[in-house]
């Protein structure tokens, strides 16, 4: 009985605020219903619906190149900093730290932040470029600009957080295989490719999870800064759930996306552990 | 995870480095770069915060302001009711703080150390919800919370996240690593369950308690989705709902946004600079294994 007792509390809670929510979400999905009176059953009607529906499409098709715009760029450029900040160079802790503040500060706060320097009249960025003698950019009020500059900003904002769990990773590699490399005559580039590289392995891979997650649930950041507009242009996934649920009221068809999306996500995270243990059974 | 914190020792041994040169002055030189775009917003915030309204709206690059204009502070914290929110901001956090380390300390060693049937497929159905998205379920969840009548209330802000998958991974990862026989040893005294856990497991704790409390402060302290959900009562709002408050649809005032923003990440900072370690500690810790 003691495990039980022991774990009650948060098992309490999980079932309360978690679980019960999730099977609910699941049946809601299946229904129409507006949180006033008892959901009407509909069955799939509202995945018909959703696969019709012009705006699920393009938040869906923001979720995406939001994701494809960050991910990958940020996995880059993180490993690189960490790369270099792993190196003995002067100043290398406050380096580390400033890299990582960003990571720090609440996401509303570096929002709020970053569309004052986006501000496409009064932005420091518009004012450097007219000091140039070049015309500022719409950054946040054009549809063409105002993903790329969420991209940038979440660039900005989430570079520490990984970069850490790279250092971490990097400064796990035992400095005898550097030194056996060096040995050998291998230098910069290749001891990067075969000795850094192949062990940051499984790093590379739990960052790209869940960069992955973090992506394609954006919403604080997305919904301060540009509320999902100009239009519809920044709208992602989960703030069409958002907005079907509390403004529209559309429960039933909030839940059916919601539920989409996380099957999406299940089914990418398993795809992406398949490929990983494929590929290290046989290195 | 020993080896790593002595490898990264090794530069500092109090005497100056000396200046890189070659490959390494341009790594560096790179990284100073990246550095000052990386905290350029943080003192373009501050920058802001300070400066006359007159030179913000002209269009010009300054980058320092004329003058430091401190009551900008003042002048933006009575426009809206700033005191109740860094009141509700701060009982939110703590009480989530205590109730979080709590609940996750005891679960994460019960996980780790007890067997008893179920155990397995109940951690994994927990720490699985790391992979649902908020939105999915704050409908259902805002519902329950109603019903139990916890509205605009800190408590509805904070008991349905007190159970934190990370957190609960995070604090099972670390009492896997402390020997069976301590606690074989404290059963064979006598001690009741309770007991091991409060007399021999609690004061091993430090690093992982230390770890969980800064990142429970942080989440909460930053907290942003559930509240606006949860709190209504603008006099219950946090202070990232306030800051949100602030942006007008047609017309923001940047100076006093800047300032309320500056003054909302200043706990977080100071938390940060004094527990570096615990921050890069903890997230290398759960990131890496």
């Amino acid at each position: 009985m003691i495990p039980y007792i022991f774990i009650a509390p948060n098992l309490v809670v999980f079932t309360v605020f978690i679980f019960i929510p999730i099977i609910f979400a699941f049946y809601v999905r299946l229904t129409q219903w507006s949180l006033i009176g008892t959901p009407t059953f509909v069955g799939l009607e509202n995945y018909t619906k959703m696969f019709g529906d012009g705006n699920f499409w393009k938040s869906f098709y923001n979720t995406v190149i939001y994701t494809v715009g960050t991910v990958p760029t940020s996995m880059v450029l993180r490993l690189l900093v960490a790369v270099g900040l792993n190196r003995k160079l002067p100043g290398r802790t406050l380096l580390r730290s400033i890299y990582f503040v960003p990571v720090v500060i609440s996401l509303v706060a570096g929002a709020l932040v970053a569309a004052w320097i986006f501000n496409d009249n009064y932005g420091v960025i518009n004012d450097m470029l007219g000091a140039m003698g070049l015309k500022g950019v719409p950054w946040l009020s054009s549809a063409k600009w105002a993903m790329l500059t969420l991209i940038i900003t979440t660039l900005w904002l989430r570079l520490g957080f990984n970069m850490v769990v790279y250092l971490a990773a990097l400064q796990g590699i035992p400095a005898d295989l550097y030194n056996a490399a060096q040995v050998d005559g291998a230098t910069g580039w290749k001891t990067f490719r075969h000795i850094t590289w192949p062990l940051l392995g499984p790093t590379t891979f739990l960052l790209l999870v869940l960069n992955v997650i973090y992506s394609m649930y954006v919403f604080d950041l997305i919904f301060v800064m540009t509320g999902g507009g100009p239009g519809f242009s920044t709208t992602v996934l989960v703030q069409y759930v958002y907005q079907e649920a509390f403004q529209q009221g559309d429960m039933g068809y909030a839940s059916a996306i919601g539920v989409f999306l996380y099957v999406l996500l299940m089914a990418f995270t398993l795809f992406q552990w398949r490929v990983t243990r494929q590929s290290e059974g046989t290195s | 995870m020993a080896t790593t914190t002595q490898t990264s020792r090794s530069g500092k041994t109090g005497r100056l480095p000396k200046l890189p040169r070659g490959k390494d002055a341009v790594i560096w030189l790179l990284l100073v770069a990246g550095a000052l775009v990386m905290v350029f917003p943080l003192y373009w915030m501050f920058a802001t915060a300070v400066r006359l309204k007159s030179e913000i709206f002209n269009g010009q690059f300054n980058l320092f302001p004329s003058q430091l204009a401190w009551s900008n502070f003042s002048d933006a914290w009575s426009k809206l009711p700033w005191t109740q929110f860094y009141i509700n901001s701060t009982a939110i956090a703590l009480i989530a703080v205590v109730v979080t380390v709590f609940i996750n300390l005891l679960a994460g060693y019960t996980f780790a150390k007890y067997r008893f049937p179920g155990r397995d497929i109940i951690f994994l159905a927990m720490i699985s919800t790391l992979l649902i998205p908020i939105q999915v379920i704050m409908v259902p969840e805002f519902l329950i919370t109603s019903k139990l009548g916890l509205v605009n209330s800190w408590w509805g802000v904070l008991i349905p996240r007190s159970a934190e998958a990370f957190g609960l991974f995070m604090v099972r990862q670390f009492m896997v690593n402390i020997p069976d026989e301590l606690i074989e040893a404290a059963r064979l005294d006598g001690a009741s369950e309770f007991q091991i856990f409060r007399k021999v497991i609690l004061p091993l704790s430090g690093p992982v308690i230390a770890v969980l409390t800064i990142f429970t402060f942080m989440w909460r302290w930053n907290n942003f989705a559930w509240p606006l959900v949860v709190l209504q009562d603008k006099s219950s709002y946090t202070v990232p709902l306030g800051l949100n408050l602030m942006k007008g649809q047609y017309y923001t005032d940047w100076i006093g946004v800047m300032s309320m923003s500056l003054v909302s990440i200043i706990p977080i900072l100071v938390v940060f600079v004094l527990f570096q370690r615990y921050f890069i500690q903890g997230i290398a810790n759960t990131g890496i294994k």
